[in-house]
């Protein structure tokens, strides 16, 4: 599915990532732990195609595609989806419109015609039971006013509706109380299947109680400095990042 | 959409061959300059009574001692006066009562225009009064409206067949010396539309009328003339397109509305004159002055979408004369590249209980300066005056501006004055989060002005706000790149 070579990226004079080798089939879970300033977030967006980062060596392939060439929304088309940290608000326009608007130009990318709006309702009624989303919520301007939650359980809405074949969510259990992580890793699992597969970016174990990784990896330093399984994670949980760094100071 | 300016242009050009207006345009374009001369032969020409000649006469005389205002923020190389035709007529065409009669290659110009009149009398029944240059070439569903007594047409007709309605009412909102173009205005428009609306009538069509400036070198000076009567109620729809040309046009018009005793009139504006091209040369000036009184109770509703012209100055305005009348405005103005605005509204409140409402959503991207000015006038008998004033700016890229110019007088301790104001800017932030949803930039941008300028579009009637949104977005095209 993902295939990541010796990739280096940077933002103006300062390089963030340092040669990250990742490997992601399809049906597996990843998880990306590491301390703040690690380059979680980097590593989503360059993953992403966001321009602002120079990628200064290495590749990234999709189903054995050179990413390289490929604009943020080509790779959206191609089936990569980021739940934000941080997701933008934009006023006026709401998340019904959004949707449609999202799944109309992925559909036109692909040469299909817009989705009958019978469809288009059909999926939205469905997708947001399974995240036990309020209709009215739907009608509001996307994201603006949202809690930290609301905001969260948009993104996983989000990419419910438009059904990637990589999601990649950055830190989306940061701000969701007990109750709405649950629903929203209920969401990411109903979602799972053997055809795609999930990245998932956080900091604490807690998330991955929910959604159970088959690999876990840290990152430190622009570098994926340990690899494992989810026991990896308990164990980070348990030590904190500090002797990670020690060992990888050397 | 792909229709551009050049081949509008190309096509326009053979038109005219088409219809042979070779032979006829030296007589029908009238030498250069202004002076009373040529004010009596605009009158003369058009076959008008003596008092519209006079009246022409008074307000040159008044233009005459004027000069031309500079407190607007925009620059531009003033008109030469004595360097434009005040008059120019397509052609000494029939007049026509249905489409039936319009030549069908001229129908075809239209419908590429996008200003289709068979899909508009299928979609909602409108009445359209072509304005093609300074006469009107046709005019639709008269006979609809005539049963119902509503008088629709342009206004050199109304000057000799409603002459006394007219006569009553023409300068009365806007008077000739109010300002330096609508004194020019009053003193050689060439033509424009009329409308009455009777007692108690509710006009069961969207009215509508289509601008377009075809000859090159042709100020147009148009006016508009609404009266709507005791209790009833129309929606008038103007639009306007223009071709690509290289000098800068003049466009000086005068719009007045007379809301009589309960009456309402909803006044819809989609601007789209040659805004210049990427470099700042040609592109329409746009001198407007568009006011609407109101008596008691009654109410008047200006709704625009301003998104051409090299130069913009307009105020759409309300006179709020009579108790509990309602004044609104709603503007969405885009500009880009060179284009100037400077736009906004004035709401003099001078009755009791009056109140008004301004939203304005304005644009900027490109190099251009987007202003909003405004007014809001409360006099010392207007007890218990209303207003809230929200102005919303959106910048694009970091070359643009955006400002904002609101003035409050308010002589009457009673009144209750609201104002908001907020400027914001497209992030990369918000553009690379509909990127990755798979929305490319140029589509990401139409999303985020559509959304902020909801408010307004949400106003303008279902057909005008199809059309507006497109506007929006090819106007914006290339804006961020």
């Amino acid at each position: 599915m993902l295939k990541i070579n010796n990739l280096h990226a940077r933002v103006e004079d300062k390089e963030i990532l340092r040669g990250i080798n990742l490997t992601v089939n399809a049906g597996e879970v990843h998880a990306i732990m590491g301390p703040n300033g690690s380059g979680k977030s980097t590593l989503a967006a360059v993953i992403a195609g966001k321009e602002e980062f120079e990628i200064t060596e290495g590749e990234i392939f999709l189903e054995g595609e050179n990413l390289e060439d490929n604009s943020p929304e080509d790779r959206a088309h191609k089936g990569i989806f980021l739940s934000f940290q941080y997701p933008v608000e934009i006023p006026g326009v709401s998340v019904t419109n959004f949707m449609k608007t999202a799944i109309n130009e992925s559909r036109k990318a692909k040469g299909l015609e817009d989705m009958p709006a019978k469809d288009m309702l059909k999926l939205i009624r469905e997708k947001s039971e399974m995240l036990e989303i309020d209709r009215k919520f739907l009608s509001r301007s996307l994201n603006e006013g949202f809690s930290g939650g609301e905001k969260k359980r948009n993104e996983i809405f989000q990419m419910a509706m438009l059904e990637p074949k990589l999601a990649i969510l950055d830190e989306t259990d940061s701000g969701l109380d007990i109750d709405a992580l649950r629903i929203v890793a209920n969401g990411v699992n109903k979602l799972k299947s053997k055809d795609n597969a999930v990245i998932v970016i956080t900091h604490y174990q807690r998330l991955l109680e929910y959604i159970v990784p088959d690999f876990v990896h840290v990152l430190h330093n622009g570098k994926i400095v340990k690899s494992g399984t989810k026991d990896l994670a308990l164990e980070l949980e348990e030590k904190g990042y500090d002797w990670l760094k020690q060992e990888t100071v050397i | 959409m792909a229709y551009t300016e050049e081949e509008l242009k190309k096509e326009l050009e053979t038109k005219e061959y088409e219809y042979g207006f070779y032979t006829d345009i030296e007589s029908d374009t009238f030498p250069n300059g202004l002076n009373e001369e040529i004010v009596i032969a605009i009158s003369k020409k058009k076959e008008e009574p003596e008092w519209m000649t006079l009246w022409r006469l008074e307000s040159f005389k008044i233009w005459k001692e004027m000069v031309e205002p500079e407190w607007a923020n925009v620059k531009y190389k003033k008109p030469d006066f004595q360097a434009i035709s005040y008059y120019s007529a397509p052609n000494k065409k029939p007049k026509y009562d249905s489409l039936d009669e319009v030549d069908p290659e001229l129908l075809d110009t239209f419908k590429k225009l996008g200003i289709s009149l068979d899909e508009q009398k299928k979609l909602a029944g409108v009445a359209v009064d072509i304005v093609m240059d300074s006469v009107s070439v046709a005019t639709t569903f008269k006979k609809t409206l005539a049963e119902k007594g509503i008088i629709f047409c342009s206004i050199s007709e109304a000057i000799k067949e409603h002459s006394e309605l007219v006569k009553k009412y023409i300068g009365s909102v806007v008077p000739q010396k109010d300002n330096f173009y609508a004194a020019l205005n009053s003193a050689v428009f060439s033509d424009g539309s009329f409308c009455y609306i009777p007692k108690g009538v509710r006009c069961p069509m969207e009215l509508s009328t289509y601008f377009r400036i075809n000859q090159a070198g042709t100020g147009q000076f148009e006016r508009t003339l609404v009266i709507a009567d005791e209790g009833s109620y129309v929606s008038y729809l103007e639009g306007c397109t223009a071709p690509s040309r290289d000098e800068n046009q003049l466009h000086a018009a005068v719009v007045e509305l007379i809301a009589l005793d309960g009456a309402e009139i909803k006044y819809s504006t989609v601007q789209n004159w040659f805004p210049g091209n990427k470099e700042g040369l040609g592109g329409v000036f746009n001198f407007v002055t568009k006011r609407g009184l109101c008596e008691k109770n009654a109410k008047i509703s200006w709704t625009q979408v301003e998104t051409g012209s090299a130069v913009t100055w307009k105020y759409p305005s309300c006179i709020l004369k009579g108790d509990n009348s309602i004044g609104e405005f709603y503007s969405i103005a885009v500009t880009n590249n060179y284009q100037q605005a400077d736009t906004g509204t004035k709401m003099i409140h001078l009755g009791k209980n009056t109140r008004s409402t301004i939203i304005s959503k304005g644009i900027s991207a490109g190099k251009s300066q987007n202003s909003y000015r405004g007014l809001v006038q409360v006099n010392s008998r207007a007890d218990n005056a209303r207003n809230f004033s929200q102005c919303d700016s959106l910048l694009m890229g970091n070359e643009c501006g955006a400002h904002t110019f609101p003035y409050i007088e308010v002589k009457n301790k009673t009144a209750q004055i609201e104002h908001e104001a907020t400027t914001s800017k497209i992030g990369e932030d918000q553009i690379f989060y509909c990127n990755q949803r798979g929305i490319n930039t140029e589509k990401a941008i139409a999303l985020i002005v559509n959304g902020f300028s909801k408010e307004v579009l949400n106003k303008l009637p279902m057909e005008f706000a199809v059309e507006a949104q497109k506007l929006l977005e090819i106007s914006l095209e290339g804006s961020v790149g």
